[in-house]
């Protein structure tokens, strides 16, 4: 069975802890103690996203930590070499966009991938009809394909999506980009529901999520909670590198308490 | 009848699953709509009356004579109602929104031509409209600008990237994504994911088939060759659809040379690209070696973008299209030249196709027989061309 599956399957909270940070952001040194406090803070798993000049499924705020990254010259190697340094002392999920997967060579990403310890790739702009060579390259290299489900999804798309998932499905809370809002949608419950009728691998929820409070509702649903641009926000508006570190911590520490049991 | 998806192995759909249904959905409606005969009347008969089409196939006597090769006719899809033959596209498209019972549209332009042309659909049909422009073209095209805001259309600046088409359409998607559900996406090109380059070459294949019907009344045989530019490339896709089958017939896209191809500042996908997914489907891209997508560059801001349509990358690699480019400097003198000899003014991305003609006018002898696509009018290049030209 899947490392990331039966993370959640024996967690010993209400749902998981999984924040994201960009790679590379806010430098690739800062980075490492973002991660630290990540782990500090009580996450169980850590999502890395691989910055990407056009990144069409991100909000302003991830758009504009992906081209500081790349401002400062970060590539999908060095993302993957911190992946490396961290993925001995938690589960490490990447997300990626399609092209930077396509350009380095589906199976040699793959195989890169999990060389650095890498659990599962996460990749927003490839739905599940496009991506039956990506999941082959990733099942040879014992890598999770992480397949997204949105509020959109119709029936017939989620038992295709069930079908092929493994790892986790990541369940995409409203229609739209990635981004902090004031308030979950109110379809949240009833969407969760439809697709765990289909499937037994769990769900974990992104896009959105910014509060503690809006964690514990999403927690009573779902088997894990994504904070992204929330956190990318705490680190851009701290300045100082340490002063983000201690930010992230004291945020996340917050959101752990509520997923406690 | 089912559209293509896929042009070999160019093409699908590589976007967010929240818009997959909404592809669905609309290959769906696109697919039962273009058989139906009350739809297909009522496009017919606004192409006529509010587009001003058939468009005339124009002989350039002067121009054919100072080059003095081959005979070359202009299909004049500059004299389309709003100035370029976008507006057969949006047509197409604000019928098939308003049949699908979509509230909204938004749209993409790099030169305003597609925002001009979706502005005017969408006040002819009533649905509010929003057109995202990057910062950079706002700039540089501020006449269309002004256009689309009289039209009624609500003018987005976009201010990521390279302020340019490219993060026009990344912002558009972004938007769809966030509203797809009473919103629809008029996508400008032969380009984005599918079934959008199927139903854009279709929509804009009357020009083609004017052409075929009319150079053959004017002459009584078929071209020999037909030249086009290529920036996503629907005017070069809707004049070159009908011909594909017949071999005998050379068919030319010109990309944008920029300041030259070994500069790094050009346009040309095709020839400078590598295969990689960009706005949602596979084609050429330029790009680096870890698939980040390069900024392009071309005095045209119509051309100026990294990627191209699909189809065009198969037809290139099967050899059936051949794709060439010219230079700022070289479309710019084919502006003035066209303007000088036939009193035409031509948009700064169709000069793109008479510069080729130009450049390349030694290959050609008496008996070629050439069509241009004259894709759309100068206009709105007058006040950049005077900076370039230094005539103010």
């Amino acid at each position: 069975m899947s490392v990331l599956q039966e993370l959640f399957d024996n967690r010993q909270k209400k749902a998981l802890l999984m924040p994201y940070i960009t790679g590379g952001y806010p430098s690739l040194h800062g980075c490492g103690h973002v991660l630290d406090a990540f782990i500090e803070g009580g996450a169980d798993m850590i999502e890395l996203g691989v910055p990407f000049s056009d990144p069409l499924a991100d909000g302003p705020v991830v758009q504009a930590s992906a081209q500081q990254a790349l401002d400062e010259g970060v590539t999908p190697d060095d993302v993957l070499e911190l992946a490396s340094r961290y993925s001995s002392r938690l589960p490490v999920v990447l997300l990626v966009y399609y092209n930077c997967i396509f350009a380095y060579g589906q199976d040699r990403f793959a195989a890169a991938a999990a060389g650095a310890g890498v659990n599962g790739l996460i990749v927003p702009d490839l739905p599940v009809d496009e991506a039956s060579e990506f999941i082959e390259a990733c099942r040879a290299c014992g890598v999770d394909a992480i397949l997204l489900v949105a509020p959109t999804s119709t029936g017939e798309r989620i038992e295709m999506i069930a079908a092929q998932a493994s790892g986790f499905i990541y369940c995409v809370s409203v229609a739209g980009v990635t981004g902090a809002r004031t308030s979950l949608s109110d379809r949240l419950p009833e969407f969760l529901e439809r697709v765990r009728a289909g499937t037994d691998v769990p769900l974990a929820v992104g896009f959105g999520v910014s509060t503690p409070e809006q964690a514990a509702a999403v927690a009573r649903y779902a088997d894990g909670v994504i904070i992204g641009s929330k956190l990318i926000s705490i680190v851009r508006d701290a300045g100082e590198i340490d002063i983000a570190a201690r930010a992230v911590k004291t945020f996340l520490s917050q959101v752990n308490e509520v997923l406690i049991k | 009848m089912s559209i293509p998806a896929r042009f070999g192995p160019y093409g699908g759909r590589y976007v967010p699953e929240t818009v997959i249904p909404a592809l669905d959905e609309l290959t769906a409606a696109y697919e039962s709509l273009r058989d139906d005969s009350a739809f297909r009347s009522r496009l017919d008969d606004l192409l006529k009356n509010f587009v001003g089409r058939p468009t005339p196939l124009y002989f350039t006597e002067r121009l054919s004579a100072s080059l003095g090769g081959p005979r070359i006719y202009l299909k004049r899809e500059d004299l389309c109602h709003t100035g370029a033959h976008k507006i057969n596209n949006t047509i197409g498209q604000l019928l098939l929104a308003k049949q699908m019972g979509k509230t909204r549209v938004i749209a993409e332009t790099g030169a305003g031509q597609h925002g001009v042309a979706t502005a005017a659909a969408a006040a002819l049909f009533g649905i509010p409209c929003a057109i995202y422009m990057g910062e950079k073209d706002i700039g540089r095209q501020e006449l269309n600008v002004v256009r689309m805001k009289l039209l009624g259309a609500e003018v987005i600046p976009v201010s990521s990237g390279s302020r340019t088409l490219k993060d026009a359409m990344n912002d558009a998607i972004r938007d769809w994504v966030t509203n797809v559900e009473n919103t629809y996406y008029v996508i400008g090109s032969v380009a984005g994911p599918a079934p959008y380059p199927a139903i854009v070459r279709e929509l804009q294949s009357v020009i083609g088939r004017e052409a075929h019907a009319q150079i053959q009344e004017a002459e009584g045989r078929l071209p020999t060759e037909l030249i086009a530019c290529v920036g996503g490339g629907s005017n070069a896709m809707g004049l070159f659809a009908p011909f594909l089958d017949n071999e005998d017939i050379r068919l030319t896209g010109v990309e944008a040379g920029g300041e030259g191809l070994d500069t790094g500042k050009h346009g040309a996908s095709i020839e400078r690209g590598q295969r990689g997914v960009l706005h949602g489907s596979l084609s050429y891209v330029l790009q680096d070696a870890y698939g980040q997508i390069l900024e392009a560059h071309s005095i045209s801001a119509g051309l100026d973008y990294p990627g191209v349509g699909p189809e065009h990358s198969f037809l290139h690699d099967q050899g059936r299209v051949r794709y060439d480019s010219v230079t700022d400097a070289e479309a710019l003198s084919a502006f003035t030249m066209l303007s000088e000899t036939e009193g035409i003014i031509p948009a700064l991305e169709s000069a793109h196709a008479i510069a080729y003609l130009v450049k390349h006018i030694d290959r050609f002898t008496g008996e070629d027989l050439i069509i241009v696509n004259l894709s759309g009018r100068g206009d709105k290049d007058v006040y950049q061309a005077a900076r370039a030209l230094e005539l103010l």
